[in-house]
């Protein structure tokens, strides 16, 4: 920080002793302001995006306030009016269980890589396949489980889970493995000088003082998660009434929700999928918004 | 971590605590192969459900253009074509833009301004495709009717634009592109940030020292930091754009067998034809489908093995530098 403050009143003074309007210096600030210019660019579509999605999906979601978030999908997609309580069960349920499967393995994963793979050939593939994973395309996810769980066991939301698990488990592993990197080295031997066993010093030292960090970086697997389609047209089915049971039976979710009425002509379907973008937009920036308020939370504490 | 192995040595555990030990270790050694598992499995279990298709195609799968299921011929090549097409123009439009955003972060913005901009991205990077893909084609491709036909008639008549510039449809290459882009630059510009900031300060005041403009000083000194880093990010952004499956199906207009310079016309890319198709396919389609997913994967995972490798490789470097 103290490097970046020299820097600036070094250009300062620069600036002050430099003939002025000189062909280099015009040219420095024309650079300079195409740089602002697409800092201001990348603003643009985030606010149109979200304020199509806030003034088309506002009006559906509270013309028919509470019961767009309760109510069956109607059978017949030209109909006007609610709801989308089955898509919001089976995304909660979905997500849930896909959290449950990948979130407990990713930080095994990461304990692995960084408490005792460290730099060995073994942890170091390990690592490099984590992050080309991450690159797998997410429809890439849904046919892979569609040939080795759907074909077998049928459509349900737990096809659709395991796919997402899939997508989330490399993004776990690297973000708690960037986690347990921060804990100082100390806290270990510190325990060990207690006479702790590795396995009790990484479960009661490590990672309880890598934990808010992992809850954020979780959380923002979370948040993208709910928000994948792909894995989900192969796997899950299509529901219209509420199926709380993710292990058997056609279940639904909000994205794949938006995509069918995305490309549906009638209005009232359209417009249930502008609700359902509100929705699932709302539900993303709320776990994106605990991850940040969790990890700038636990900055502050150290 | 040489003491800690040391101390890791030391038999003063009792038993069972030691065999709790073992065990956990085990544990968390299987959670790690779990990632070779999975990416072995993709490959094996796949591929070997490609049968089909490659015996009823052979190796015309990979050069034939024509899709036309009725007849049962299967071709990727159109495919291949329009998935590289779509993620060449999104790029075209990320590129700068990443690059510039990531420079005014890290070189240019005052303090205050930096957060808003972090933000900025991550609402961006947080917003599912599917929403970016029905904002594309129920808002985006609506208005920028007008813009599709003045490009056509303005450049119709010049030698390379106007063959670019073709007869225009709102869902084509370019709208898929334009969605695209939107959503691979929060993933360049994290990178590009990211190796921005390998630049060591002692280089950037030296370059300032010698009376180098602010972009004399980017170009002199940040740059020549950060070439291999840059590649790597783009290379990353390629794969992500080749492999988006939801916004590409709703806006690129479904059209098969294209191959065309044309960004104005309608196409196909890999991911979106499987979920197009996937529905009401045959055992030999359904084949043929996940033969293409195969190569998708394939490619895939070539450009994320060499772009990881260079960012990795160009971070360290820079960083052993300091």
């Amino acid at each position: 920080m103290s490097t970046m403050m020299s820097d600036q009143s070094t250009a300062q003074v620069l600036e002050d002793l430099r003939p002025k309007r000189s062909w280099r210096q015009a040219r420095s600030n024309i650079m300079v302001m195409l740089m602002g210019l697409a800092a201001l660019v990348i603003v643009v579509p985030l606010v149109f995006v979200i304020g199509s999605v806030i003034s088309r999906g506002a009006g559906v979601v509270f013309r028919d306030f509470p019961s767009f978030f309760t109510k069956k999908i109607p059978i017949k997609s030209e109909d006007i009016g609610p709801g989308m309580g089955p898509a919001i069960v089976g995304t909660m349920l979905i997500t849930g269980f896909a959290t449950l499967v990948a979130v407990p393995l990713g930080i095994l994963g990461a304990v692995y890589l960084h408490e005792y793979g460290g730099t060995t050939k073994l942890s170091k593939l390990i690592r490099f396949l984590a992050t080309v994973m991450t690159g797998v395309p997410s429809i890439v996810m849904g046919l892979f489980i569609y040939v080795i769980f759907t074909l077998r066991f049928g459509l349900s939301g737990v096809g659709g889970a395991l796919a997402l698990a899939c997508l989330m488990l490399p993004v776990v592993i690297r973000a708690t493995e960037e986690m347990l990197r921060l804990v100082p080295g100390n806290l270990r031997e510190a325990s060990y000088a207690l006479g702790t066993s590795k396995s009790r010093t990484i479960l009661t030292v490590v990672l309880p003082s890598a934990l808010p960090g992992i809850v954020s970086g979780c959380l923002l697997a979370v948040a993208r998660a709910a928000g994948e389609t792909a894995p989900l047209l192969f796997t899950i089915g299509a529901a219209r009434a509420v199926q709380g049971n993710i292990f058997k039976g056609a279940n639904t979710a909000l994205p794949a929700q938006i995509f069918e009425n995305a490309k549906s002509l009638f209005p009232g379907a359209q417009e249930r999928g502008w609700g359902a973008a509100l929705t699932l937009v709302g539900i993303a920036f709320l776990f994106t918004l605990t991850a940040r308020i969790v990890s700038s939370a636990y900055q502050k504490r150290r | 971590m040489t003491t800690e192995q040391h101390i890791d040595e030391l038999p003063n555990l009792s038993g069972s605590s030691q065999r709790a030990d073992k065990a956990f270790r085990w544990v968390s050694i299987g959670a790690g192969l779990i990632v070779l598992v999975i990416l072995g499995l993709i490959t094996y279990t796949m591929a070997s459900r490609t049968g089909p298709v490659f015996r009823h195609m052979g190796f015309r799968f990979f050069t034939e253009r024509r899709w036309a299921p009725p007849k049962e011929i299967y071709g990727a090549l159109a495919l291949m074509w329009g998935t590289l097409f779509t993620a060449i123009i999104a790029l075209f439009i990320a590129v700068p833009i990443s690059i510039g955003i990531a420079l005014f972060v890290t070189q240019v913005a005052p303090a205050w301004l930096r957060k808003p901009m972090v933000y900025v991205m991550d609402l961006l990077a947080v917003i599912p495709s599917v929403v970016f893909g029905m904002w594309g084609v129920l808002v985006l491709a609506r208005h920028i009717k007008g813009l599709y036909k003045w490009l056509h008639t303005t450049f119709d008549s010049w030698p390379i634009l106007g063959s670019i510039f073709g007869k225009p449809q709102t869902r084509s290459f370019l709208t898929a592109g334009i969605i695209l882009s939107i959503m691979v630059i929060p993933i360049i510009t994290s990178l590009a940030r990211e190796v921005f900031e390998t630049t060591p300060q002692s280089e950037k005041e030296a370059a300032l020292a010698l009376g180098a403009t602010r972009w004399e000083m980017i170009r002199g000194a940040v740059f020549p930091h950060s070439k291999g880093g840059l590649v790597g990010a783009v290379m990353l952004g390629l794969g992500r754009a080749m492999g988006e499956t939801i916004a590409v199906a709703l806006t690129i207009g479904s059209a098969l067998g294209q191959l065309t310079f044309n960004v104005l016309a309608p196409g196909n890319s890999m991911p979106s034809l499987i979920t197009a198709e996937w529905g009401e396919a045959d055992a030999l389609k359904k084949s043929a489908l996940i033969a293409v997913a195969v190569t998708l994967f394939v490619i895939t995972i070539i450009i994320n093995v060499i772009a990881t490798s260079v960012v990795q490789r160009s971070i360290k470097r820079s960083r052993g530098a300091v």
